[in-house]
């Protein structure tokens, strides 16, 4: 029944009755996939318009600007009722992720509405993260496409088990039953793969409104469900509270010394007092003591409310736990392998450091190696060195502390994250995790006997890295080796490496793709961390272009460890020297990815000292390194 | 009576309190703007049930045009000191020295003045990085794509391109210095999920939602009503009257329609609701200017 119709019909009884019975509504969350001529625009509008929520004034409005952008000459263009922002309704396509809302008297539905194109992957995967049904749109005319394909894969990555088949524009087919039926084979032969949980085709017409509230006699051989109808019906979440318990902490709640609970909201599963829990990682274990809501304590709460539990004893329990049953524990990992999306435009390099967020966790990532990425459209799996802009990828990812974790099809709220750059503050890639990698688990750090203190000490210094950056010809060599004999002829224990030496032997597989310069560095990183564990003085004299591998080895090395020298020669001055000859051949077009050339340098904006060498002479500048060293303490 | 377990709005209200706590746990220094209308009185309500027993960890900031109606000026310092929370009244004190109001300088100049650089500058004195808005997706159509949490850079400006990718329920609270996010924990929530609520939990709200005989004059096609004689100059032709009203949504006197109704009780209002022929912000006189004017507000820093 539709909403005019009770409030047309309202007595004091039948008022107190549809509330009720409005309280009692239950919630769905979908996904729409389909391209801008698939009509899922136009469907959206015409469930909003159906189930009369489009209020008349908005039909006015849309009224009006229909006669600006209409495509459906003197009819209403439902589509115009759901296209938001000003710029795409002058391009006439969808460019992010949409959320509306409409509501029957059984369910209250929220529908992400996202774009079909190739290069929309990432609001695709947004939109999809937190629906649990999924509605593909194909046009009757075309039947299914690369997109279609590219739709269920994405769909199924994202952990969606419900899916309905919308075969659009059935009119434009005079109702053909042939027409739907091949359709409908050709979606279950290769979406079986995906083993959905269900999945249902239904013949539609957006623009008329066949199939899609009611069911039309103008397809009197199709015995299903009209699409609502089956959206009102369909059970998506019933299992969610018979998983095991899972509560990610995110706030301790301490009003005063005689309180403190730990609120959260139930990912899975149910608790009440009295059941044990542990803190997933340490394993410490309490009893539940109470469930705290404003609304009074309860007896029990079950996934997806938010509460504030207190435990019968005092444990060590802060923002990032989770809590458990002691009997169904998940896993503790600070190695796994995932699916991830990448969602920026610039390009994720194994090695480089992100953070990651599961949960109410935050800790630093990086992936450490691309086991294949995926072609969304074929879904072959391709080997690959970097993740570009809307690429899927498999991947083994690390962490810098351990984690707890569920798998993703097992748990979407305790196995999903998202990766987040450290520089920007950008949300950069989406996750889901699939398993831990045992590798971590077996290799254990020796203990050494003799530290890196002692080793320095020895040699009457501090440990330290002076990281040189600059373009090709600044002079970094130069200066690093003239520093080098300075501190030689004090008696200091040093070691250079040299960007070029280091490229004819440790990382000679090393081309100088972005995603090689990344290994690269880290490779340099590492080396110089263990240069430092021996007390050396190390010089690491290399073009680094990047920010962010450059800020990686400053983290991996002890605080004032690290110290960075910017040779700051702009690059005019280092082509006309050209020490070299690479600019000449980088500039002919003979040597590609050419720092300053064709790819980019990102100038530091911290170094610890920077040298402009268009002035003073090079041992001007060694002998301001060497005070820098002094000034902190490195060397006496 | 609270709401049923398991039923949509008990979803809501789960979804909108995770929200209200991520941000608590992860910024620095938030703020919850309160507008003293129905969306943040359900948005206060949320926030004094996500931390129960403690208080919420953030004060309250009202951002007085020195326009609002007289009842919800009071009924902001009732729930304040009712609920024992810190209250922060901002005032552009420029716009007070150069007389900025609705009726002299426009709706437009005016909302520019009196409430959007307040706005800005109440966020900036007190270097908040997370302000909390009672806005909703169903409200107008430029805001079905708005985020959660919606990123704002240093001039508080919006820019759908620095828009983060939000996903399942991880929203990425990391800003740097001068940023800052504005979040929306009512995203989901639709107007007749909001009354529905306030019915459900008992929320008070400001009387000017409930029906009462008022003086009214129409002007442009707009009920006014007559909040502060004083301030109000009456064209050719305009006699004030006392009519049966309520008002749908609550902002600045003069640019707030009133609409004629007997609606007096929660139950009533929920009843016009589902007969309602006029959407909710047909009431507001600034939605009227220019055609996706919510966007170009949005983008200058308004909500």
């Amino acid at each position: 029944m539709q909403q005019s119709a009770i409030a047309e019909k309202l007595s004091p009884e039948a008022f107190a009755e549809y509330l009720e019975s409005q309280e009692k509504k239950s919630f769905l969350r979908f996904i729409t996939c389909g391209s801008v001529d698939d009509g899922k625009s136009t469907l959206i509008g015409r469930l909003l318009f159906e189930t009369k929520l489009i209020f008349e004034d908005q039909l006015a409005a849309v009224e009006r600007d229909s006669k600006k952008h209409g495509t459906t000459g003197e009819d209403i263009d439902l589509a115009l009722l759901v296209d938001g922002l000003e710029a795409e309704r002058q391009q006439g396509i969808t460019i992010d992720v949409a959320y509306r809302f409409f509501t029957t008297d059984k369910r209250k539905f929220i529908v992400a509405d996202t774009p079909g194109h190739e290069q929309y992957t990432r609001n695709m995967a947004t939109g999809a993260s937190t629906a649990d049904l999924a509605v593909l749109l194909v046009d009757a005319r075309h039947g299914i496409q690369v997109q279609t394909k590219r739709h269920a894969f994405l769909v199924s990555l994202l952990g969606i088990r419900h899916v309905v088949l919308a075969v659009n524009k059935i009119d434009l087919v005079n109702f053909d039953r042939a027409k739907f039926d091949a359709i409908r084979e050709d979606f279950d032969k290769f979406a079986r793969s995906f083993d959905f949980d269900t999945l249902v085709a239904v013949p539609i017409s957006a623009r008329y409104g066949d199939n899609v509230v009611q069911k039309s006699d103008r397809l009197p051989w199709y015995d299903g469900p009209s699409l609502l109808e089956h959206l009102e019906e369909i059970e998506v979440q019933s299992d969610l509270i018979e998983r095991p318990f899972r509560m990610p902490v995110q706030w301790v709640n301490r009003p005063n010394l005689d309180f403190r609970g730990f609120s959260g909201t139930i990912a899975t599963g149910k608790i009440r007092p009295g059941d044990p829990v542990v803190v997933a990682g340490s394993g410490r274990e309490a009893k539940v003591s109470k469930i705290v809501t404003m609304d009074g304590e309860l007896p029990e709460a079950v996934a997806s409310e938010a509460v504030t539990i207190c435990l019968d004893r005092e444990i060590d329990v802060s923002r990032g736990d989770i809590l458990v049953p002691p009997a169904h524990r998940p896993e503790v990992t600070d190695q796994f392998a995932a699916h991830i999306v990448w969602m920026a435009e610039e390009e994720m390099f194994p090695g480089r450091p992100y953070l990651l967020k599961i949960g109410t966790r935050t800790v630093t990532a990086q992936v450490t190696e691309i086991k294949h990425r995926i072609d969304v459209n074929t879904f072959d799996h391709l080997a690959a060195k970097e993740l570009g802009l809307n690429e899927v990828g498999f991947c083994n990812v690390s962490l810098s502390e351990e984690i707890a974790f569920d798998p993703y099809e097992t748990n979407r709220d305790t196995g999903a994250f998202v990766l987040i750059d450290r520089l920007t503050n950008a949300t950069v890639g989406a996750g889901m995790v699939w398993f831990a990698l045992r590798r971590a688990t077996n290799i254990h750090w020796q203990a050494l006997d003799v530290s890196k203190a002692s080793r320095a000490a020895l040699k009457g210094q501090k440990p330290a890295v002076l990281w040189f950056t600059g373009l090709s010809g600044s002079g970094k060599s130069t200066i690093a080796n003239l520093v080098e004999k300075r501190l030689h002829a004090q008696g200091r224990h040093t070691y250079i490496l040299d960007g070029d030496n280091v490229r004819h032997g440790l990382n000679r597989d090393l081309g100088f793709t972005d995603a090689d310069r990344v290994e690269n560095i880290r490779r340099v990183a590492e080396t110089s961390k263990l240069f430092t564990e021996a007390g050396m003085i190390t010089l690491v004299s290399f073009i680094s272009p990047f920010r962010a591998e450059r800020r990686m080895a400053r983290e991996m090395l002890a605080e004032g460890e690290f110290l960075e020298v910017y040779i700051d020669t702009p690059i005019e001055i280092c082509r006309q020297r050209d020490p070299k000859g690479l600019y000449k051949k980088a500039d002919a077009g003979e040597l590609k990815n050419f720092t300053g050339v064709d790819s980019p340098y990102e100038a530091p904006e911290h170094a610890e000292i920077s040298i402009d060498t268009t002035t003073g002479e090079p041992e001007d500048h060694a002998e301001r390194i060497v005070t820098l060293l002094k000034e902190h303490g490195i060397i006496d | 009576m609270a709401v049923d377990r398991g039923s949509h709005l008990k979803r809501l209200e789960d979804e909108s309190i995770h929200i209200i706590r991520e941000v608590a746990a992860e910024f620095r220094n938030p703020v919850m703007l309160y507008s003293i209308g129905k969306d943040s009185a359900v948005m206060l309500h949320l926030a004094m049930k996500a931390f129960y027993p403690s208080k919420p960890p953030f004060p309250l900031l009202h951002v007085d045009t020195t326009w609002k109606f007289k009842a919800m000026t009071e009924f902001r310092d009732m729930m304040a000191a009712k609920l024992g929370l810190d209250l922060i009244v901002h005032i552009n004190e420029d716009g007070v020295r150069q007389n900025v109001g609705p009726f002299t300088h426009g709706s437009n100049y005016h909302t520019q003045v009196m409430k959007t650089d307040a706005l800005k500058q109440a966020l900036t004195k007190y270097g908040f990085d997370a302000a909390f808005g009672g806005a909703r997706r169903d409200e107008e159509k430029s805001r079905a794509k708005e985020r959660v949490f919606s990123f704002r850079t240093q001039n508080h400006g919006w820019d759908p391109k620095t828009q983060r990718p939000e996903l399942w329920h991880l929203y990425n609270c990391r800003v740097a210095k001068g940023e800052s996010i504005r979040v929306f924990p009512l995203s989901n929530w639709t107007e007749l999920d909001i009354w529905q609520y306030i019915m459900m939990e008992n929320i008070e709200i400001v009387p000017l939602y409930f029906a009462a005989v008022r003086p009214v004059i129409e002007r442009d096609g707009t009920l006014l009503m007559i909040d502060d004689p004083d301030r109000i100059e009456l064209k050719d032709g305009e006699v004030p009257e006392e009519r049966l009203i309520r008002f749908r949504t609550l902002g600045c006197w003069p640019l707030t329609g009133a609409v004629e109704s007997s609606a007096a009780t929660l139950p009533d209002i929920v009843a016009e609701m589902l007969i309602a022929r006029t959407s909710e912000r047909q009431g507001r006189v600034i939605d009227h200017d220019e055609s996706a004017s919510m966007e170009k507000k949005k983008r200058e820093g308004y909500f």
